[in-house]
């Protein structure tokens, strides 16, 4: 039986090192953390989170940098390379064999795939993966999962479609792996020059049903959860090609009124087009609902690691 | 009874590469970086009926032996070959390739934004997923390699 400190000390790279046993127990421990938000708590005090982000990003910094404080802990790092040692070139492994003297627990988002599994590697503190190049995302897998149970109740037995940039969105990745846990029929819906990496195909295909397609109009009906994403420009290594597949789907009111009414729509944000704002006012809209569940994600997975939880 | 006549003749000190996969030959002289201007003999046999393999193909390099490093770097594209050592016309040892479970330092990840190929002090692993046809994973980004992808890089 998995206890509370079975997660004490480890590091959260990849979404498949966890196993379902696990991932529920995240999940469950997720669900504890959300009054918590409001009450606030003193589990983590006197604890501190590095976050050392090489590549941009608001809400999943944000996000961990609320769970922190939440939980009465505090928080330094950077979120600019360009005003760090890193500019002047220092490498990864030496930037956290430094910061791991400062902080608890480090999360690290980077631009190239396989930084956080290098991080953990150097670091003797744990580290949380926040998004490596298009590699992987997990907590951002961890934190769909919980949104879906919070909306349905269950996640197996469910029609799940990923749709838009499913080669280099990292989201999709995580989500992918994390699904492949439960007994779910899985719809990869994109153009044909952005299909699923080969990789998470190798590892999913033989755990559950999945399917390839480029149109998501015959499956809209009976669909469960539709996660959209946004097309990853910056990781297209030749503009033109972007310019062929932007604004490949574009989910609208007058679209969703063929889905069912208790399909939610999921986004992992920033969005650009690719959901029109006339979506958000319909019940469908779950996209901003997702944030919340990043916290109480974020803090339940700080507060394991950190071993607050006994 | 038929006489049988030898296709490439002995020799008298060297490596003899025998049993590599059908059509390889060529690539195992690349990827120990045999180009055929260091001035040893080199006989080479393609596509010749084997019967363990079918057909195989044999490499004969004279002058030459094979050190253990280099031996492992042929089990990557000819997992089933042999290696012959030759010295004085005879066998003075014989070698199997061996495909360890991880391939440490032979061999760069593909993935050109892998954080294994930036300026980190760390030297690229790559996991063995399937020997034959060969598969790689990366340790770090967990991209996958074929044998393709690995001659690409001698």
């Amino acid at each position: 039986m998995l206890k509370a400190n079975d997660f004490e000390g480890r590091d959260v790279i990849s979404i498949k090192d966890f196993t379902r046993e696990e991932i529920d127990f995240i999940l469950k421990t997720a669900s504890r953390m959300a009054p918590l938000v409001e009450k606030g708590s003193d589990l983590l005090r006197g604890k501190i989170l590095a976050t050392l982000f090489f590549e941009p990003s608001t809400r999943t910094r944000l996000s961990f940098e609320a769970s922190m404080h939440r939980l009465g802990g505090s928080v330094i790092g950077f979120s600019q390379p360009g005003v760090s040692s890193v500019a002047k070139g220092e490498s990864l492994a030496d930037t956290v064999r430094v910061v791991e003297n400062y902080a608890d627990v480090i999360v690290i988002r980077h631009p190239l795939e396989g930084a956080a599994r290098l991080a953990a590697e150097f670091a003797q503190v744990p580290v949380i993966n926040a998004g490596s190049g298009s590699e992987e995302h997990p907590t951002q897998a961890l934190l769909d999962l919980h949104t879906i149970l919070e909306a349905k109740g269950r996640i197996d037995g469910l029609k799940i479609a990923l749709l838009g940039d499913l080669r280099y969105g990292r989201t999709v990745h995580s989500l992918a792996y994390a699904l492949s846990n439960y007994d779910v029929e899985l719809f990869l819906v994109s153009p044909p020059q952005l299909r699923m990496k080969r990789e998470v195909l190798k590892d999913i295909k033989g755990k559950i049903q999945v399917v390839e397609m480029d149109d998501l109009t015959p499956l809209l009906q009976d669909l469960d959860v539709l996660y959209v994403t946004r097309i990853q420009k910056e990781r297209f290594p030749d503009p033109l090609e972007y310019e062929k597949v932007k604004g490949s789907y574009r989910i609208d009111k007058k679209l969703l009124e063929s889905g069912r009414e208790d399909l939610i729509v999921m986004h992992p944000l920033p969005r650009i087009t690719e959901i029109a704002p006339d979506v958000d006012e319909t019940p469908q809209a779950w996209y901003f609902k997702e944030v919340r569940h990043g916290l109480y994600v974020r803090m339940a997975l700080l507060a394991l690691i950190l071993g607050a939880i006994k | 009874m038929t006489e049988r006549t030898l296709l490439i003749r002995k020799i008298e000190n060297g490596t003899v590469i025998d049993h590599i996969t059908a059509g390889y030959a060529l690539d195992v002289l690349r990827i120990l970086g045999i180009r055929g201007r260091e001035g040893n003999v080199i006989s080479i046999a393609m596509n010749v009926p084997s019967r363990k393999l079918g057909r195989k193909d044999i490499v004969k390099i004279e002058d030459r032996e094979l050190r253990p490093e280099e031996v492992d770097r042929i089990a990557l594209i000819a997992p089933q070959a042999t290696i012959n050592i030759i010295r004085d016309f005879a066998v003075a040892e014989k070698k199997r390739v061996t495909l360890p479970e991880v391939i440490v330092g032979i061999v760069k990840c593909a993935n050109p934004t892998c954080i294994s190929n930036s300026n980190e002090p760390v030297t690229p692993q790559l996991n063995v997923v399937q020997r034959s046809p060969l598969l790689l994973r990366c340790h770090y980004c967990g991209t996958i390699m074929e044998k393709e992808d690995v001659l690409k890089q001698f």
